[in-house]
């Protein structure tokens, strides 16, 4: 069976400069792998690439995602394909009703898979029930989108957010980071729940602690541009004993 | 720390450049206009169309002899071509329309019905518009006033200016030119000398007027000016919410609207007037489009008394407007909340004068200008405290949004304060489009159209939460409309 997202020496650069340099990566579906690398690696140029965001330009390689190659498609069709990015740094609105801006997105995802929109009625039931299993306060999806959140709020709200669109493939970069014990316990209890056969996750991290919670079946190190090294749950345990030092000087 | 921030680039926003202007169809319909030029006699033949009593005429012809006398302004940050005023048609009126005197609902001519009905503003007392009584304004003139009867038995005089002036002149003469003297501004006396039509309110004491009234201008005639008055009068302890639309056809030439506003509102009478402004705007290259120079200004004549103006402006190549609030009786309330958006190479200087006369007044102004393409957005705005005006308050915010590099925002402040207990806070911003909000929309699924509408939408949502209800879907349409297309 083909892998839901298979990456295949890429190569990225961003304003003339190359940032990714020749990674392969592969995420059969059902599947959760983790992506740890030091700062600068370009583990958020990855998910921008997978987005699709503008400004990053692929030079060498392909990205195929469901089996189809996806490198000229726009960010909203690669959404409406059922790829989300929660952002490391999640942007502000304002004066965007929050739930106002999910509906339109659920409306807009449900009006290109040829379903029906949700109105009014039905979304709020569906953005309550999450809600209450995010354990998300009430008053945060009435303000406008992550205007004046505080760091963990806006990470909750990404992940709110997920558990709303029900993507196929979720990339989560750095949702971690940020959260409290019991909010990256919340989450990670979120993301669990969504795990399925259906819906693979690409979860790029720093530490080891939201891996405990969310068990990864591979976790790949990108490290200058590249995978590095890859393995089981195991090796971020590794990597926190031991540092990165040690993944490079494997493939140096 | 978040990744570095790329601004939209001018290739991006050249879509939203091509806005689609959807009210720019011309009615083919038998047209009375009067030859262009403005003389004494242009402004004795509208008078004597309008049968107008000789105190008018003579009121007209002191303002034309004031107004050859002016100059015409130029402070304001707008350029354009100078305006030959001897080019310009002065009246304009539907032939079906003026003959055979005032026609009811049912007579109207078929075709300015349709007309109506194009614009979304279906000339029948029908339940969906129940609460919403409407006067049209077609060229020079009024072609009719739906549910006047239903607001006459609450004694609410809601009538075209001409028809006031004939059925009411008492009020007429006792308010036109008190807010708003003939010699006020150029184009202030200009209008005073050669307007045609409006609006007339006149709100009795205590009364709280269960409608919303409106005005429908449209322009269709070409080589005319528009220069409509309205006069508001809300009698003591009275309400009256009032709305204004107005769309004109596709042209290349541009075509001056010089209208005056007049607002007074007695001891307790509150006036909400709102206008959502979408004369045609030009092309993208910036030919054509409606000249909107228009002075509106509320006096708030008693105590307590409170005047908010809201406006949504979309349109016209050029807007020149600053509607104003004078606060004689004490404890008064003036309000000012203006959305306006230029796009392609519309220019706007807008914003209000808030002059505080009276004790404990206050003032409140919330300005949000959003440029794009080669759009030009100043905000104007004076805050005036006289002597007398013990403990006086005024809370400003103006608030600027970019979009694309070749836009421009400017925020001109005035302020002028005579009274040591006055209190005043100024706060403005300024902010564009991140490509890193639309990337964000984007991917969520949504459209960048819809996300650049969403976006602006948001930004403006102060002030779109003031319009009455009625209204506010409309306006927040009409902003989303005007950018569609507006990335790459
Ligand atoms: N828009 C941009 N313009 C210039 N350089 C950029 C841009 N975006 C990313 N870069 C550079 O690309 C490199 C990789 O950045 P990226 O954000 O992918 O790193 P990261 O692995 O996510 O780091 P972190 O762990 O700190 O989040 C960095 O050196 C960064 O400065
Ligand atoms: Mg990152």
């Amino acid at each position: 069976m083909t892998p839901l997202l298979e990456i295949c020496g890429l190569h990225v650069e961003v304003e003339g400069r190359e940032i990714l340099r020749g990674l392969d990566l592969e995420i059969p579906l059902g599947e959760t792998h983790a992506v740890m690398g030091p700062n600068g690696s370009g583990k958020s140029t990855l998910a921008h690439v997978i987005a699709g965001r503008e400004g990053y330009e692929i030079t060498k390689g392909i990205i195929r995602y469901g089996g189809e190659d996806v490198s000229e498609l726009e960010p909203e069709e690669r959404a409406r394909k059922g790829v989300f990015l929660a952002f490391q740094y999640p942007v502000e609105i304002p004066g965007v009703n929050n739930t106002y801006f999910l509906k339109a997105a659920v409306n807009e995802i449900r009006k290109h898979r040829g379903q029906p929109e949700l109105d009014a009625v039905d979304f709020l039931s569906l953005m309550r029930d999450r809600v209450k299993l995010l354990d998300f306060d009430e008053d945060l999806i009435k303000r406008p989108v992550n205007e004046g959140f505080s760091g963990g709020e806006k990470k909750r709200n990404e992940i709110l957010q997920m558990t709303v669109l029900e993507p196929t493939l979720a990339v989560l970069d750095e949702t971690d980071s940020g959260l409290d014990i019991d909010a990256l316990r919340i989450v990670a209890e979120g993301v669990n729940r969504m795990r399925s056969p259906e819906r693979s996750f690409l979860v790029i991290t720093h530490y080891q602690r939201l891996l405990n919670h969310i068990v990864p079946d591979r976790v790949h190190v990108l490290q200058e541009g590249r995978i590095v090294e890859s393995g089981g749950s195991g090796l971020a345990l590794r990597l926190e004993a031991e540092g990165y030092g040690k993944a490079a000087a494997v493939t140096a | 720390m978040p990744e570095p921030q790329r601004t939209l680039g001018a290739a991006e926003v050249e879509q939203l450049v091509e806005r689609e202007y959807a009210y720019g169809f011309v009615t083919d319909i038998e047209t009375e206009v009067v030859p262009p030029g403005l003389s004494e006699d242009v402004i004795r033949l509208i008078s004597e169309k309008k049968e107008e009593p000789q105190w008018l005429l003579d009121w007209r012809l002191r303002a034309y002899e004031m107004w050859q006398g002016m100059t015409e302004p130029n402070w304001a940050k707008v350029s354009y071509p100078k305006i030959d005023y001897d080019a310009i048609s002065y009246y304009a009126a539907p032939k079906s329309a003026v003959e055979d005197g005032p026609k009811s609902l049912d007579d109207i001519d078929p075709e300015l019905r349709r007309t109506y009905e194009k614009l979304g503003i279906p000339l029948v007392e029908q339940q969906r518009l129940a609460g919403v009584a409407v006067d049209a304004v077609f060229d020079s003139v009024s072609v009719a006033t739906t549910f006047k009867e239903k607001l006459a038995e609450l004694g609410v005089i809601f009538c075209s200016f001409s028809e006031a002036v004939k059925e009411h002149p008492e009020l007429v003469r006792k308010y036109l030119g008190t807010v708003v003297p003939h010699t006020d501004n150029f184009f202030a006396s200009l209008n005073s000398a050669v307007f045609s039509d409006g609006s007339f309110v006149y709100v009795p004491k205590g009364v709280r007027c269960p409608m919303e009234l409106s005005t429908y201008f449209r322009i269709n005639a070409s080589e005319t000016g528009q220069f409509e008055r309205t006069l508001i009068i809300a009698d003591e302890g009275s309400y009256v919410s009032y709305l204004e639309g107005c769309t004109a056809p596709m042209r290349d030439e541009n075509q001056l609207h010089a209208a005056v506003v007049e607002l007074v509102a007695l001891e307790d009478a509150r006036i909400k007037y709102s206008t959502v402004q979408n004369w045609y705007p030009g092309d993208k290259n910036g030919v054509g489009g409606i000249y909107n120079f228009v002075t509106k200004r509320g006096k708030c004549a008693g105590a307590r008394s409170h005047i908010s103006w809201t406006q949504v402006e979309t349109g016209s190549a050029i807007t020149w407007k600053y509607p104003s609030c004078i606060l004689l009786g004490d404890d008064s309330i003036g309000e000012f909340y203006s959305v306006a958006l230029t796009a392609n190479r519309q220019q706007a200087d807008t914003g209000t004068k808030m002059i505080h006369i009276g004790q404990n007044t206050k003032s409140t102004i919330i300005s949000k200008g959003i440029s794009a393409g080669h759009g030009q957005n100043t905000y104007r705005g004076q805050v005036k405290v006289l002597p007398g005006a013990s403990n006086a308050r005024n809370f400003s915010q103006c608030d600027s949004l970019l979009i694309g590099p070749d836009s421009g925002a400017h925020t001109v402040p005035y302020i002028d304060v005579a009274n040591p207990e006055a209190q005043l806070e100024h706060e403005a911003s300024t902010s564009r489009i991140g490509e890193d909000q639309l990337f964000y929309c984007r991917q969520r699924g949504i459209d960048p159209e819809e996300a650049v509408s969403l976006i602006v939408n948001g930004f403006a949502r102060d002030v779109l939460s003031e319009l009455p209800m009625e209204f506010a879907v409309e306006a927040q349409k009409l902003l989303g409309v005007s950018l569609e297309g507006a990335v790459g």
